[in-house]
């Protein structure tokens, strides 16, 4: 009965995924052109909530875990050299999702995906694929690929054997090989190129290949170690759009590692955010950019602005803060933590917040700093009258509401539920 | 030479002039690159052609009776390295003498290309697996033999394997063996000295080849479901192949020549192609005979070497 179930859940899931990415990417799109959207947080489930459940029908139950990853820890080196490259890493990655671990170099994204894979072990902890602990199998004996950020090509195969390698390996017949193959070589549109040395192609098409070989062989979960760095702008958003094509075709779980906050956003349906050996928060491009839990999440995603205020009281999800000015605005709680009445950190998007004529109105006050001019919108730097700074961004419009000088008195309104408690 | 008076006679177009400046400048070049190269050419003419051509012109004369040879065409010395003229009826029999060194020179030298292999391989791969920081230090271990004389190296292992050595007297000290196992003086013995010998020849063309080597194409290897032995077998060996061939013929092309260790280690009686030379062109006074059995080596190497390349190139062709 519940397989069954799954089965059908399995196969439909991509799909909605995919009408998921559209509808977040267009939200984004909405927010950033500055047009106010209504709908803004109310309408998301929280403290848990992702895309894929927005989209679920009532009744249906929540997808299942595909790679379970519990209090992991990785020490690399000992004694005084120990270095800590994961600290108690917990999360669960979802079956069919597009999910991504997002950060800056060194804060052990991919080390954790070289753990998934098996290429090294956690000092502690667990991991499990469908419930099964993978953790003391060999790289060889699970059902995950990788895609390298060095693609590693065999360089002595041509593409077609590239690809049909990892079917060859698990002794697959020979036809079914070579059926395999050229679907694959099909599904990556290189068909022509099969029997090319794979130092013949591009670097682009090697990136086909190598995506094309760790698919062949039907992976629970694809592992993408930063895939696209190597590649320039434009065949970088083209590989965006295609590898988010294949996972749809595909229905395959990613795992997808990157230091590009703007590829996270767009590509995934949900993001971890990690610093330091630490997963920050989790949730989809949305909640992370709107919701920001964290100082660093907040700060390594798009542009903040952090302001200090005192909560007052704490309604249901939301909070009533007062800013600097006396002011007071409802703000959104961080994910996983209760924040205590008094001094809290908050954060304002810049598209959250208009300039408007100094008055009654204002959240905040201050003085118009310096304008910077960016074609489709504008960034305003204002100087706080109490002292900190604050930016608004603006879309550009034919004929302005108001025209703002540099040097004149403003005051910042927040869009409603534009501003957002910190966990600190 | 008869073109350019031809064009220079004709002011009138200056195109066939300033190509008959072009050729004459090409000429100069080439005349200076042949100046410049003289110097190797005397080098290579001197130490490596010409004594060849004494020995293939000696081949083919007559012995003399106290060494040398005297200038009378013969080819009897073709004739004694593969048949033997009975003394009394001077009726022709295959030398079988000859024949067994032959077949010893070469089933030796492939043992020793097979062991070095065996034991250079992993060698080379621990060394190319290390840090960078260490691995000039592993690889200075490897070559540290080579400062000592070679005859030093295997009286070295001589006294390793001897039947008072090494081996023999713990295995007895620990009773496992009663008697001496006899291991000197066999065929045995010269291919454990030449491995010993020859060994890094073999390590380092193979750590050249791994070192350039992407390990990180093992970790594809590994996760693309291939398991160490198919590692081994279908990534390893074919990308560091030149390295393997180039050792093997490393190892092979001297071990077929190999004079000393047959001499110390094999005794008297285990002699190899080496030994029969030198053999010839001294107790043996036969000297038309040497430079013929030499020939013969250099043959014997050169369809090792074809063959080598053939296969070298078959095996690649499957990998296209």
């Amino acid at each position: 009965m519940w397989s069954a179930r799954g089965a059908g859940l399995r196969r439909f899931v991509p799909v909605k995924g995919y009408l998921c990415v559209f509808s977040c990417a267009s939200k984004k799109l909405v927010v950033q052109s500055g047009i106010k959207g209504a709908d803004g947080r109310q309408s998301l489930p929280r403290p848990e909530g992702t895309t894929n459940e927005d989209h679920l029908a009532p009744g249906e139950s929540p997808p299942s875990i595909s790679v379970d990853i519990e209090r992991i820890s990785k020490v690399f080196g000992a004694g005084s050299e120990a270095f800590k490259a994961l600290n108690d890493v917990s999360v669960g990655i979802r079956e069919n999702e597009f999910f991504t671990l997002l950060g800056p170099s060194g804060c052990g994204k991919t080390t954790l995906l070289r753990l998934i894979a098996g290429f090294d072990h956690p000092t502690s902890g667990r991991i499990r694929l469908h419930g099964e602990d993978i953790a003391h199998l060999p790289p060889y004996q699970r059902p995950v690929n990788t895609v390298f950020q060095s693609y590693a090509l065999f360089p002595h195969m041509s593409v077609g054997q590239n690809i049909g390698f990892g079917l060859e390996m698990q002794g697959k017949p020979k036809r079914e090989v070579a059926e395999t193959v050229e679907r694959m070589l099909a599904l990556v549109r290189m068909e022509p190129l099969r029997d090319r040395q794979t130092s013949q192609i591009s670097g682009g098409q090697q990136q086909r290949v190598a995506l094309a070989r760790a698919l062949a062989p039907h992976p629970k979960v694809l592992l993408l170690d930063e895939p696209l760095s190597a590649l320039d702008l434009k065949l970088r958003k083209e590989m965006q759009i295609e590898l988010k094509r294949l996972q749809n075709e595909t229905g395959i779980t990613f795992v997808f590692v990157t230091h590009d906050q703007e590829e996270a956003l767009t590509m995934s349906d949900r993001i971890a955010v990690m610093s330091a050996g630490r997963i920050l928060q989790v949730g989809s491009p949305q909640e992370i950019y709107e919701q920001p839990a964290d100082r660093f999440v907040a700060d390594f995603i798009g542009e903040t602005n952090f302001l200090t205020a005192e909560l007052t009281k704490i309604n249901g999800d939301m909070a009533r803060v007062m800013l600097a000015s006396g002011r007071q605005v409802m703000a959104g709680l961080p994910e996983g933590a209760t924040p205590e009445p008094g001094n809290v950190s908050l954060v304002v998007r810049p598209e959250h917040a208009r300039l408007i004529p100094p008055g009654d109105n204002a959240h905040l006050s201050g003085r118009l700093d310096n304008i910077v001019y960016f074609g489709t919108d504008t960034h305003f730097h204002v100087a706080l009258a109490d002292g900190g700074a604050f930016i608004v961004r603006q879309q550009n419009a034919r004929a302005p509401e108001l025209s703002m000088e540099k040097g004149a008195d403003v005051g910042i309104v927040f869009d409603r539920n534009a501003a957002q408690i910190l966990r600190d | 030479m008869a073109e350019s008076t031809l064009t220079s006679s004709q002011p009138a177009d200056p195109a066939p002039d300033s190509a008959a400046a072009a050729v004459a400048a090409e000429r100069e070049v080439v005349r200076r690159n042949i100046l410049l190269s003289t110097p190797a050419l005397i080098v290579l003419f001197c130490a490596a052609s010409g004594p060849l051509m004494i020995v293939l012109v000696y081949a083919f004369l007559t012995a003399g009776d106290y060494g040398g040879v005297v200038w009378t065409f013969s080819t009897e010395g073709w004739l004694n390295v593969f048949m033997q003229r009975d003394i009394f009826d001077e009726t022709l029999t295959v030398a079988d003498a000859h024949m067994s060194i032959f077949w010893r020179s070469v089933k030796l030298s492939f043992l020793t290309t097979v062991t070095a292999l065996v034991l250079g391989f992993p060698t080379a791969y621990f060394i190319a697996t290390r840090p960078v920081q260490t691995r000039n230090l592993w690889l200075f271990l490897i070559t540290i033999p080579f400062w000592t004389n070679l005859l030093i190296r295997t009286f070295a292992i001589m006294e390793v394997i001897r039947n008072q050595g090494v081996i023999n007297s713990v295995l007895m000290s620990t009773g496992l063996i009663s008697e001496p196992i006899q291991m000197l003086y066999t065929d045995f013995a010269i291919m454990l000295g030449m491995t010993y010998v020859y060994l890094p020849l073999m390590v380092l063309p193979i750590y050249a080849s791994m070192e350039r080597f992407d390990f990180r194409i093992v970790e594809a290897g590994y996760d693309l479901y291939a398991s160490r032995f198919q590692v081994l077998r279908q990534l390893i060996i074919p990308l560091v192949k030149p390295g393997i061939i180039a050792g093997s013929i490393l190892v092979f092309v001297p071990s077929l020549g190999a004079y000393v260790p047959p001499r110390v280690l094999g005794g008297g009686k285990n002699m190899m192609l080496g030994n029969l030379i030198e053999l010839q062109f001294g107790q043996g006074r036969n000297w038309p005979l040497g430079a013929a059995l030499a020939i013969t080596l250099l043959i014997i190497v050169m369809f090792a070497l074809i063959f080598y390349v053939r296969s070298a190139q078959k095996n690649g062709g499957g990998h296209g």
